[in-house]
């Protein structure tokens, strides 16, 4: 089986009463969460050996041999890996934040973003970016690992269709 | 056709949160079920504060100086405010596994623990991992079925496994863990120092009324002070000494819970791995470190439509977790079915490891099967078909749900037997063909999306 092009036509089905049209696209994330059956989930785990702070392993999976480039996959998790330490780094501005939160008695964080926080939005739009780049026209689907408790990274495999039945 | 208008009614996620806490304010607060003891507490500080006000505040203000009932008063909004704090947090719960994440840890759990004989109890499911030299065990958690962090315990009053876990304290009616413990330390410092505050001021109150009226006459004009040199005086000793407990454990980076156990104590050559050696850093870590954000999503956004027994979650990749379980469901139905002439004993229920094992190996059997059995597919992708198909086999998945709860009910019971009988499955996957799973999968799959 291999994929002979970057991406593969979906098609998709909007049904909305009384009458359902379809439409041929190139699929996009949308389309990949919509309709396309899951062959598979990967979970990538927690990798504990620096402590408890959040660093996920680079691990490659089997299941990904065939779809991903190891490189690329490491690059991603590893770049994960960075973003999270800097949400938890111990230094000045930690505790400059904290010093000024406690003098508040906290209610400084009803109107002002943690560093945390922040950092989480930047991983978010980065998990976003890759899906659409790198991850969605290889027919895989990373999910934020805040949706699943900061425990896994989740990432779905989808049936490639492009081949059709039988390969 | 008419247009048919689907009402849904919004729910959000903390309603269907598995556990034994409370919520408030839509969600934005979380607490433990009893919190009887949390009420007391209020009242006791916001009762004695209230006293001290009524009955010590105005003679102190005039007699000594007007930073006295200020400063108290700043004082007690402290301590408030870190008890509210500490108790309407999210004290750093993990939320429990879905079925696929369980399904997978449980094929890992098998695949390295080998075939286990009949009649043999599988090995206690632990996982050592080495931090900065020294192993940890990490446990498997059977309620929230995952391996719990380091650190993480359950906690069997609220039922969640908690991060950081401390201690579960019914005076604040919640949990102490990683995100709410400094509020819960800053609480017990500024309490104590409260405490000593509002007792110091009596005392002196006291002294300086009786030497203009006689100390008899003192008490009976101020009888809340006995009340207040009460309560101060039994508070101190509990909470003087739990602060200067916390500012021990603060200081050696540990958690009640380890101390308790004594897993740090030394012996066994065994030495905190978390701690940074030095005090100052392990208080700056403890106190001053991050503000670690709630994982739970109480808030989010939980999409019921009326009349379907599942749940559709509104965030981004979940929902389709409940279409591939339902897949799986109707596959394992659809196999239920086929084997029923000499299926020996009932499978456990659908999100087994022997099921993933079943679907898996029939799948990486059947790319024939699949070529074969490519009618259903061709089926669903006419488009102009697939409406009134979908239609037609409407009432089927709901009648495979409620027969797989049937099931599920009765299989309970033959569980164990059924794990031990794990390999037999397996083997009998590879034998009667069927229609493959993965047409079954893609059949379903299109239904749920034109509903």
């Amino acid at each position: 089986m291999s994929i002979a092009h970057s991406f593969f036509p979906y098609k998709i089905l909007v049904s909305s009463s009384p009458f359902l049209f379809e439409c041929w696209t190139t699929h996009s994330l949308q389309d990949l969460r919509q309709q396309a059956p899951i062959a598979a989930k990967v979970f990538v785990q927690r990798d504990y050996t620096s402590g408890t702070i959040c660093q996920f392993q680079t691990k490659f999976p089997a299941t990904l041999e065939t779809r991903i480039d190891k490189q690329q996959f490491e690059d991603t998790i590893r770049k994960l890996n960075s973003l999270y330490a800097e949400a938890e780094k111990l230094g000045g501005r930690s505790y400059l934040e904290g010093c000024l939160a406690c003098l508040t008695a906290y209610t400084v964080f009803l109107c002002m973003e943690t560093h945390y926080e922040k950092v989480l939005k930047k991983i978010a739009s980065y998990i976003q970016d890759q899906n659409d780049k790198i991850y969605a026209p290889r027919g895989l689907l990373l999910t934020d690992p805040i949706e699943r408790g900061l425990r896994v990274v989740e990432i779905t495999v989808f049936e490639d269709r492009s081949t059709g039945p039988g390969r | 056709m008419s247009a048919v208008m689907v009402t849904r009614k919004v729910t959000r996620k903390w309603e269907k949160l598995p556990g034994k806490n409370t919520f408030c304010c839509d969600g934005r607060v979380m607490m433990a079920r009893q919190k009887g003891v949390f009420y007391l507490t209020l009242f006791l500080i916001v009762g004695t504060c209230a006293l001290f006000f009524a009955f010590e505040c105005p003679y102190l203000a005039v007699h000594l100086s007007p930073a006295v009932p200020m400063f108290a008063a700043v004082l007690f909004l402290f301590v408030v405010a870190m008890l509210l704090r500490t108790s309407f947090s999210d004290p750093g719960v993990l939320p429990r596994a879905l079925p696929e994440e369980a399904t997978f840890i449980e094929m890992e759990i098998e695949a390295a623990n080998g075939s286990v004989p009949a009649g043999q109890r599988p090995p206690p499911r632990i996982r050592n991992v080495q931090i900065n030299s020294q192993i940890v065990k990490l446990k498997y958690c059977y309620t929230c079925k995952i391996f719990r962090p380091p650190r993480a315990s359950h906690c069997s009053i609220c039922d969640n496994c908690v991060e950081r876990f401390d201690h579960h304290c019914p005076w604040v009616g919640n949990c102490v863990g990683k995100r709410n413990y400094r509020y819960f330390y800053l609480f017990t410092l500024s309490l104590s120092l409260l405490t000593i505050y509002i007792f110091a001021f009596d005392i002196v109150h006291v002294v300086m009324r009786s030497v203009d009226s006689g100390f008899v006459s003192t008490l009976k004009e101020s009888p809340g002070t006995v009340v207040e040199v009460v309560v101060c005086f039994f508070t101190l000793w509990s909470v003087v000494g739990l602060t200067g407990f916390h500012t021990y454990l603060i200081s050696l980076n540990q958690t009640t819970n380890e101390d308790i156990k004594g897993s740090w104590s030394g012996k066994n050559r065994l030495q905190n791995p978390y701690s940074h050696k030095n005090i100052m850093k392990n208080c700056c870590e403890v106190l001053c470190g991050p503000a670690y954000p709630s994982v739970l999503d109480r808030r989010g956004l939980l999409l019921e439509k009326p009349g379907t027994p599942a749940i559709q979650s509104a965030s981004k990749t979940s929902g389709l977790e409940l279409q591939i379980a339902k897949a799986k469901a109707a596959a394992f139905l659809r196999k239920q079915s086929c084997d029923n002439a000499d299926y020996s004993s009932p499978s456990s229920t659908w999100s087994s490891a022997s099921l993933k094992e079943r679907v898996t190996n029939v799948k990486g059997k059947s790319s024939s099967a699949k070529e074969n059995g490519s009618t259903p597919k061709s089926k669903s992708t006419d488009h102009t078909d697939t409406n009134s198909n979908t239609k037609e086999q409407d009432p089927t998945p709901k009648e495979k749900a409620s027969a797989l709860k049937e099931r599920v009910s009765c299989s309970k019971e033959k569980r164990q037997s059924s794990k031990e009988q794990g390999p037999t499955p397996k083997e009998k996957a590879s034998g009667p063909p069927l229609a493959s799973p993965d047409d079954l999968t893609d059949t379903l799959l299109e239904k749920e999306r034109v509903q």
